[in-house]
């Protein structure tokens, strides 16, 4: 038998970023025993990288904001394959999370009258994040974890999960190791909530951290949950391009909306060649309405720089393809000539730490390099819109993990909204149900000692596959074939491939001992990584059309059917199952907000 | 692509030593990149720390070439080409394993802060604050929570007794973010003096030369709260006021 630890809570929640630690403030301060386990140290989760701001229509800058104007904004932006009851709770409920925030220590950078300050992004109709400079998830994560400290949660850091037990039909705990020591742990709990982001390291070129290996979505696909959306993977617009080790970092939209452009090679703002029908009427065709809008919101429409992040990337990489790009493969990004040093320094101070540091370019004085980098998954856990609950009994999730919130694809700054609006739900309703659990949650022996002794079997192996070797080939894979632009072959060699890694990472093997073991994480990273990278491949197979963040060669126009429908994924025996199920219907009035212009 | 030594300190906490690597540098790569490429093609079980790889989470602090820095924002270009360049964990903390050191004082240290607690909402719901009144508070909330100040301050660095009642730089500046906040309340000067040892600080700003932020956490932090905790212990009027108050 396996060697263990076990712990009994009430509710587990399963990771330590926004959504994670506002779930596991609110369950707590609803009386049940709440559990936080976190793949690194608190206060580290990718939630710390976040850098525009958390939209809220909170109408601080442009008094005719409002609920209703957010709400069309991310359904539109989405391509209306949101769920659009969720669209609706977020953008009801942001603005409270944000005061809450303040209220619990976060400090806004503030307008004239000493008000929360609102910055525009791309998408939004008036400026709607409420930032901190460039370091908006800085704040935000430290203010949540101090809260979670006063509290008292327990804290289980550098603890992965690996596996989630069931009892019957529903959720009954979650196995899983400690970083540290590798020692295997036992968690007994009726609810589950799931907050551990997102896949980026699915891809060569991300955004993303080592952690964003999709384990929430594969330890929900393997407990028999659906998954829904997964074709949907944001590429950002602005990644940094060079030097080779950076690439892939993250640029803010903050640039853009702080005053910065678009240009090529040539010295052309093309993003005038890429305004796409839907927003035809509410972008600005010149360089000088552009400009002006930044001032005059009402007289001059939105400069079309400021376009949904998928219709940015797609034109950014036909710019490079056609022959238009920067020396490293990009386009320009360029906020030097348009404004002084020092409205610079003040408003993205991180972005000009991080060029001069690491790429010695000064964004004051020069352009920077930007292009395409993996970075949000759409898709995720079905969820029910109000509680967060997954299709498996006491399961939840939220946070990037979920999906539903941002349809085709996600709205700059609605991220960090998804946090603290759907986290303080499953957080709530996970204590619900907890509350009306009645004994205790059985747990299979055998079970946990198979998934013990499957974690251990790369020890028991000698010059096997080496993990760190798969990741990259995965990687690469799933950057050339299931990228920004996808075709029925590719995607078909790309299953292929996939099916090769599996098999591959069967056999591999790892050196040393437990403790501490970085090949050993990555041997158990890999199954969750592969998991999620074949249903994102199945998924984006199954929507032969192009809308949002799918772009298909081979189908270049929407699909009037496919607008009716998510893609759904389910694990049935061995194999993965996909179907196509109609979205939620939708009331007439939230209909008419969104159709009108 | 140049060849290049790097020294690594491998070990746990019954003792190690340093082990040398020959491995590749590319234009424009970070310690962290070359000690990523050890580790994938060397050594599968070198263990480092790291998460966003871009200076914003504070994960993978160490000190290179003797120097406590964060090896994602180090580039290999600012050492003499041709020259080993030697890679080990924080001194302060105890060892895991390898560049892996245990950090958990400090988030003992964070439980013994006394929460914010905010004056109440105007009418209207909001707090109004002025820019100017908080531009101070926010340099301290730039904090990425390295732990380089911590590893370097001296009272901690070759005192481990000292641990028990010091809670060292990077809490100081979580005390002044919260004393110095406009919407805060509570009162944590006794605290600072009796049981987080702000008097040990002797003000040699180890601290403010390591922070990768720049936060000036000795001038613009400690010795702020050094006045504020001198004056409610020592202030005649302060004094005279607690005397009738508490009668």
């Amino acid at each position: 038998m396996a060697e263990y630890e076990t712990h009994e809570f009430d509710v587990i929640v399963v990771g330590a970023g926004g959504a994670g630690l506002r779930a596991a403030v609110e369950a707590s301060a609803a009386g049940v025993r709440t559990a936080l386990v976190c793949k690194s140290l608190l206060g580290k989760a990718h939630t710390v990288m976040a850098e525009g701001g958390i939209a809220a229509a909170m109408g601080n800058v442009y008094p005719e904001d409002n609920w209703r104007v957010h709400f069309r904004d991310t359904m539109r932006g989405g391509k209306l394959l949101n769920n659009w009851r969720m669209a609706q709770l977020h953008a009801q409920e942001a603005p409270e999370r944000v005061l809450e925030l303040e209220e619990w220590g976060a400090l806004f950078d503030r307008t004239d009258d000493g008000l929360i300050l609102q910055r525009d992004f791309g998408g939004h109709r008036y400026a709607r994040l409420a930032h901190v400079g460039d370091r908006t998830g800085l704040e935000m994560i430290r203010t949540l974890q101090h809260n979670a400290v006063q509290q008292g949660i327990d804290v289980f850091m550098e603890c992965t999960v690996t596996r989630l037990l069931k009892d019957g039909d529903r959720v009954a705990g979650a196995f899983a190791y400690w970083r540290e020591s590798g020692k295997f742990v036992l968690f007994k709990a009726p609810a589950v909530v799931l907050a551990t982001g997102g896949i980026g390291k699915a891809y060569k070129i991300t955004s993303n951290s080592w952690e964003y290996t999709g384990d929430g979505h594969a330890l929900a696909l393997w407990a028999g949950a659906d998954l829904i959306d997964m074709e949907f993977v944001q590429f950002h617009p602005t990644g940094m391009v060079w030097p080779p080790s950076v690439r892939g970092i993250l640029v803010t939209e903050g640039v853009r909306g702080d005053g910065g452009v678009l240009t090529n090679s040539k010295g052309e703002r093309f993003m005038f060649r890429y305004i796409p029908e839907m927003f035809r009427a509410e972008t600005a065709d010149t360089e000088e309405e552009a400009d002006r809008w930044y001032t005059d919101k009402k007289g001059a429409r939105r400069t079309p720089d400021l376009l949904p992040r998928d219709e940015v990337a797609r034109a950014i990489n036909a710019e490079v393809k056609e022959g238009r790009g920067t020396p490293h493969g990009g386009v320009f990004l360029d906020i030097a000539s348009r404004k002084d040093a020092e409205y610079i320094k003040r408003r993205l101070p991180s972005m000009y730490h991080q060029f001069r540091e690491l790429a010695d370019v000064n964004i004051t004085k020069e352009p920077m390099e930007v292009g395409p980098t993996a970075h949000y998954m759409m898709g995720g856990v079905r969820v029910d819109a109000d509680t967060q609950a997954s299709t498996i009994t006491g399961l939840f999730a939220a946070g990037e993990v979920a999906a539903g919130l941002h349809g085709a694809n996600r709205l700059g700054g609605n991220s960090l909204s998804d946090l603290v609006v759907f986290g303080r739900r499953a957080g709530q309703y996970a204590a619900e149900y907890a509350k009306q659990f009645q004994g205790v949650p059985r747990v299979d022996d055998g079970e946990v000692d198979a998934v013990a002794r499957s974690a251990l079997a790369p020890f028991g192996r000698t010059g096997g596959e080496n993990p760190y070797a798969i990741q990259q080939d995965l990687q690469e894979c799933m950057h050339t074939l299931v990228g920004i632009i996808r075709t029925e072959d590719e995607l078909a060699k790309a299953l292929e491939e996939l099916a090769a890694l599996k098999e591959r990472a069967t056999r591999v093997s790892v050196e040393g001992h437990r403790q501490y073991n970085p090949g050993w994480h990555l041997a158990l990273d890999l199954e969750p990584l592969l998991a999620v990278s074949e249903c994102i491949t199945l998924a984006a197979r199954e929507r032969r059309e192009s809308r949002g963040a799918q772009t298909r060669d081979d189908y270049p126009k929407t699909d009037p059917e496919l607008a009716k429908v998510n893609v759904v994924l389910r694990k049935r025996g061995d194999t993965v199952s996909v179907t196509q199920e109609p979205l939620p219907a939708w009331p007439e009035e939230l209909r008419k907000l969104v159709e009108e212009a | 692509m140049t060849q290049t030594t790097m020294r690594v300190w491998r070990g746990d906490e019954s003792g190690g030593a340093f082990h040398n690597y020959t491995v590749a540098a590319e234009e424009g790569e970070v310690v962290l990149d070359v000690i990523h490429r050890v580790q994938a093609t060397q050594a599968n079980d070198l263990a480092v720390r790291w998460n966003c790889k871009a200076g914003k989470c504070g994960s993978c602090s160490a000190e290179v070439n003797g120097l406590p820095r964060l090896m994602c924002m180090t580039r290999m270009n600012v050492f003499p080409e041709g020259q080993p360049i030697t890679v080990a964990p924080m001194k302060t903390f105890p060892i895991i394993r390898d560049l892996v050191t245990d950090v958990s004082f400090n988030y003992e240290m964070a439980k013994q802060v006394p929460p914010f607690q905010p004056k109440p909402r105007e009418a209207d719901g909001t707090h109004r604050m002025m820019q100017e009144d908080i531009d101070r508070v926010q340099e301290f909330h730039k904090c990425i929570e390295c732990f380089m100040c911590q590893n370097v301050c001296h009272v901690i660095r070759d005192h481990e007794e000292n641990k028990r009642h010091f809670a060292g730089p990077r809490m100081f500046i979580r005390y002044a973010e919260l004393e110095m906040h406009p919407l805060d309340t509570n009162d944590r000067r006794s605290l600072l003096r009796e049981g987080a040892g702000l008097g040990y600080c002797n003000i040699t700003k180890c601290c403010t030369e390591v922070c990768p932020e720049h936060i000036t956490i000795t001038d613009n932090a400690i010795i702020p709260l050094k006045e504020r905790v001198v004056d409610v212990r020592y202030d005649p009027i302060a004094w005279l006021g607690r005397k009738i108050r508490r009668r």
